[in-house]
């Protein structure tokens, strides 16, 4: 199908199924994560028009996509203002399955993270074990048919809501720390689990601190061999990592700033976006943010052409987490004091009072904050550096 | 230049910073700043009997006669402990324009000030062109009580607590002119005076306020009509140097903070400190910090000898903050990884207070054009 044609379609499909309240979730966003009802509802609508895993294979319940058809249709999404799906099912384990899961495994799990009867959190880091997660401690020890875990995760996105973890845990303290790793799915309500949330910088809970006390998980809930999990776990960080648009972030920042700058004024009554000296300013982010988007193009490029992008994937995660953080400083100085009302039930969905201050500088603060995360989670700056410098410049 | 504290001066640093470290915790602060109170009425009370409160107002109402130097030296340590308690709303700005009146409102408000009883707050800026003192909308129309004022003011902080609003106010001029504001006290309970009060993201209160036609007496005229702007850039800049020093203050212990955990704070088996990348940011950190301070004292400095270029110096000040504070900020979260995002440490809310002192009466381009107009013409 034509490109256009294609789009076309998908603007009708959002017209149709995107409720006013789904809208709202989206435009309500603040960090990575939409309100969870409208999130699950946008989901099985999703999945009913067989849309909900763009990037699955069509054996497995993808649309059978070509990779321009998936970027327009992330595009169109996020511009329509959808309420962004949990990445980490979708995304995240799904993929790994496909790739790495038995039968069995597939059979299961696939078409329960289609239909959004599964909620997955991710079990990496742990209050030990960030930017060196290798060397993480949860153990998993046999006993019979199952494992026995006990130990802690931490930052678990949405654990709250989630009733399946998947996790690194610990089945060998010989060799290098990578060697002794297995990749282990667990059921949130196995006795022994206790989820204790975490309350973010803006006052949401976002994470949580996950706490295993002796829990029975059954072998065959290990994904790939035991103390094989890192390399499992590697192909998802590379998927966590580079399966991100960046352009179409920065486009909806770019729409959005340019609202603010048109409607508030600066010192001198001007238009901010008619400020010469904010004008420049904005300019500069925009051109990274389009030198960032002819680089995507070109790892897409790579990707059709079924080569690996590699390395590329470091460097969009890096520019296009900072290059996100400057619109957000950007959008933070056009609000001027309006950034100041914390106005959190304002940010539900179903909030109906008045707000104080613009509604275009509603979210404004709460995203400078929470975007700061951006360059902590998924592999901060300092390490996606860390791998240009090792991987692309063999230093 | 060489800044020689006074014994007092001195004293007070120490005494400050002391009170603070033994009876102002962070765990204390998040309480107070959950409560839906803004501040602590018993923390204030305190601050007017260690002589705080009065420190930089006139003998004849109890106060010492500080200058800018007492000022910086409150407000810095205020921000090294995230104090919450408006101090710079009530004796910054309210007891600072309050001075410039007559000796009427003298009597009336600043020794109430001096003991803690009065709470003030600045209504300037109004919704739509907040980003501009100048821009007053709200009228004052001449009647036979005295005056008669209407409009509408957003972000007023320490709203809530306010029994005196400095609200300014057009007596003349057109929208954007300096000349004819005109500021007023305001009681707060006047009829015709409505609030909308809002929790901020550093922790405090503010109000959105309305006045419908609030009559106040022409002894509530503050300076001479139409002549406000130049007393308020006046008293500003008092309380961009109190924010400034704030943020100086604040920087300091995001900094000590950010030490002090990556030297604690393992993994790939060393301390995360080890690593040059962090190494280098925390250094470029120091600097930054260090070249604020001394555009704090020098500013505090000039504007206590009231040298011709204190306003130029004050700007400067200013948009070295809105550089430094971000970059102090911004970096102390980074450095903490996964912690430094949560409510339960410091380092966020440091990053927050800065984040909206950075917007505080102009940000960094503003300042910086000013100084420019300032030291070219
Ligand atoms: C909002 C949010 C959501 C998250 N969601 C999840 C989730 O769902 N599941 C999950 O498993 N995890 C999640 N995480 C955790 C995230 O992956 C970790 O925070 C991240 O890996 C960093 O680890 P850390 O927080 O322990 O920081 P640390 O690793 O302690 O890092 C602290 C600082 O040291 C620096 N540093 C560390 N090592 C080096 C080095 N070798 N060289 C230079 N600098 C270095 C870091 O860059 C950072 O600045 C989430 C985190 C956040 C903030």
């Amino acid at each position: 199908m034509e490109e256009q044609e294609f789009r076309d379609e998908v603007r009708r499909f959002l017209e149709d199924s995107l409720t006013p309240e789904l809208k709202r979730a989206g435009q309500l966003m603040t960090s990575v994560f939409a309100d969870f009802d409208a999130t699950m509802e946008w989901h099985r609508i999703l999945y009913e028009k067989g849309w909900v895993a763009p990037d699955w294979p069509k054996e497995y319940g993808g649309p059978g996509w070509n990779i321009t058809q998936r970027y327009v249709f992330q595009e169109e999404c996020k511009l329509a203002n959808a309420p962004a799906l949990l990445p980490m099912g979708l995304q995240m384990l799904g993929p790994m399955l496909i790739g790495y899961g038995t039968e069995e495994q597939k059979n299961y799990y696939l078409p329960r993270i289609l239909s959004g009867e599964d909620v997955w959190c991710q079990g990496y880091s742990e209050p030990g074990a960030g930017s060196d997660l290798a060397s993480l401690s949860t153990s998993a020890v046999r006993d019979g048919d199952d494992y026995l875990v006990n130990g802690s995760k931490i930052w678990t996105s949405y654990a709250q809501h989630s009733n399946r973890i998947f996790c690194l845990v610990r089945t060998s303290k010989e060799g290098p720390p990578q060697a002794g790793i297995s990749f282990l799915l667990i059921d949130m309500d196995s006795p022994g689990i206790r989820v204790d949330p975490i309350v973010g910088l803006d006052g949401s809970v976002e994470q949580c601190q996950v706490f295993f006390d002796n829990v029975r998980v059954p072998v065959a809930n290990l994904v790939g061999e035991e103390n094989q999990g890192w390399s499992v776990a590697k192909y998802l960080l590379e998927f966590e990592r580079g399966g991100q648009n960046f352009t179409v972030d920065h486009k909806k920042q770019t729409a959005k700033l340019h609202r603010q700058a048109r409607a508030e004024l600066n010192p001198d009554g001007i238009p901010w976006i008619d400020d010469p000296v904010f004008r420049n300013k904005m300019a500069s982010v925009e051109v990274d943010a389009l030198a960032l988007e002819y680089t995507e193009l070109r790892i897409k490029g790579a990707l059709e052409a079924g080569a690996n992008p590699g390395a590329l994937s470091s460097l969009t995660k890096v520019m296009g987490t900072e290059i996100s953080q400057r619109f957000n400083e950007l959008s933070v100085e056009v609000m001027g004091t309006f950034i100041t009302p914390f106005q959190h039930e304002a940010l539900q969905p179903d909030f109906e009072g008045e707000i104080v201050g613009p509604k275009h500088g509603l979210t404004v603060m709460a995203e400078y904050i929470n975007n700061r995360a951006s360059t902590i989670y998924g592999g901060t700056a300092e390490i996606q550096r860390d791998i240009i410098a090792k991987r692309v410049l063999e230093l | 230049m060489h800044i020689e504290y006074t014994d007092e001066q001195n004293m007070l640093r120490d005494s400050v910073d002391k009170y603070l470290r033994d009876n102002y915790s962070f765990e204390s602060r998040q309480a107070v700043a959950k409560s839906g109170e803004g501040f602590s009425e018993q923390q204030w009370r305190t601050f007017a009997e260690l002589g705080w409160l009065a420190m930089t107002l006139p003998e004849e109402h109890g106060g010492f006669e500080g200058g800018a130097l007492e000022t910086m030296i409150l407000c810095e340590a205020f921000g090294k402990h995230l104090v919450l308690e408006p101090y710079m709303e009530t004796v910054v700005l309210t007891a600072g324009l309050l001075q410039e009146a007559g000796p009427d409102i003298h009597e009336k408000y600043l020794a109430g000030v001096a003991e803690g009883r009065v709470q003030g707050a600045l209504a300037a800026l109004e919704a739509g062109r907040q980003s501009s003192l100048r821009h007053v909308e709200t009228r004052a129309e001449s009647c036979a009580e005295g005056f008669k004022l209407s409009g509408s003011k957003c972000t007023v902080f320490n709203g809530p607590a306010a029994d005196v609003f400095l609200v300014t106010a057009r007596t003349s001029g057109d929208a954007y002119s300096a000349e004819g504001i005109s500021l007023f006290a305001v009681d707060a309970g006047l009829p015709g005076l409505s609030r909308r009060d809002y929790p901020t993201y550093d922790g405090r209160h503010a109000s959105e306020l309305w006045l419908d036609g609030v009559t106040v007496p022409e002894g509530a005229l503050v300076g001479e009509p139409g002549r406000g702007y130049p007393v308020l850039e006046k008293i500003i800049d008092r309380a961009l140097l109190a924010l400034s020093a704030e943020a100086v203050g604040a920087m300091d212990s995001l900094l000590a903070a950010t030490v002090e955990y990556t030297k604690q704070r393992k993994q790939f088996g060393k301390p995360i400190s080890r690593f040059q990348v962090l190494r280098h940011r925390m250094a470029d950190m120091f600097m930054e910090i260090e070249l604020t301070r001394s555009l704090m004292l020098a500013t505090a400095y000039k504007l206590d000898q009231n040298a011709d270029d204190a306003s130029a110096l004050v700007s400067a000040l200013k948009a070295k903050v809105g550089k430094s504070g971000p970059f102090v900020g911004q970096n102390a979260i980074q450095l903490h990884g996964g912690i430094g995002m949560t409510e339960e440490l410091s380092v966020g809310h440091y990053f927050k207070r800065i984040a909206v002192i950075e917007n505080l009466f102009n940000s960094r381009d503003f300042h910086l054009q000013r100084y420019m107009r300032l030291t070219c013409e």
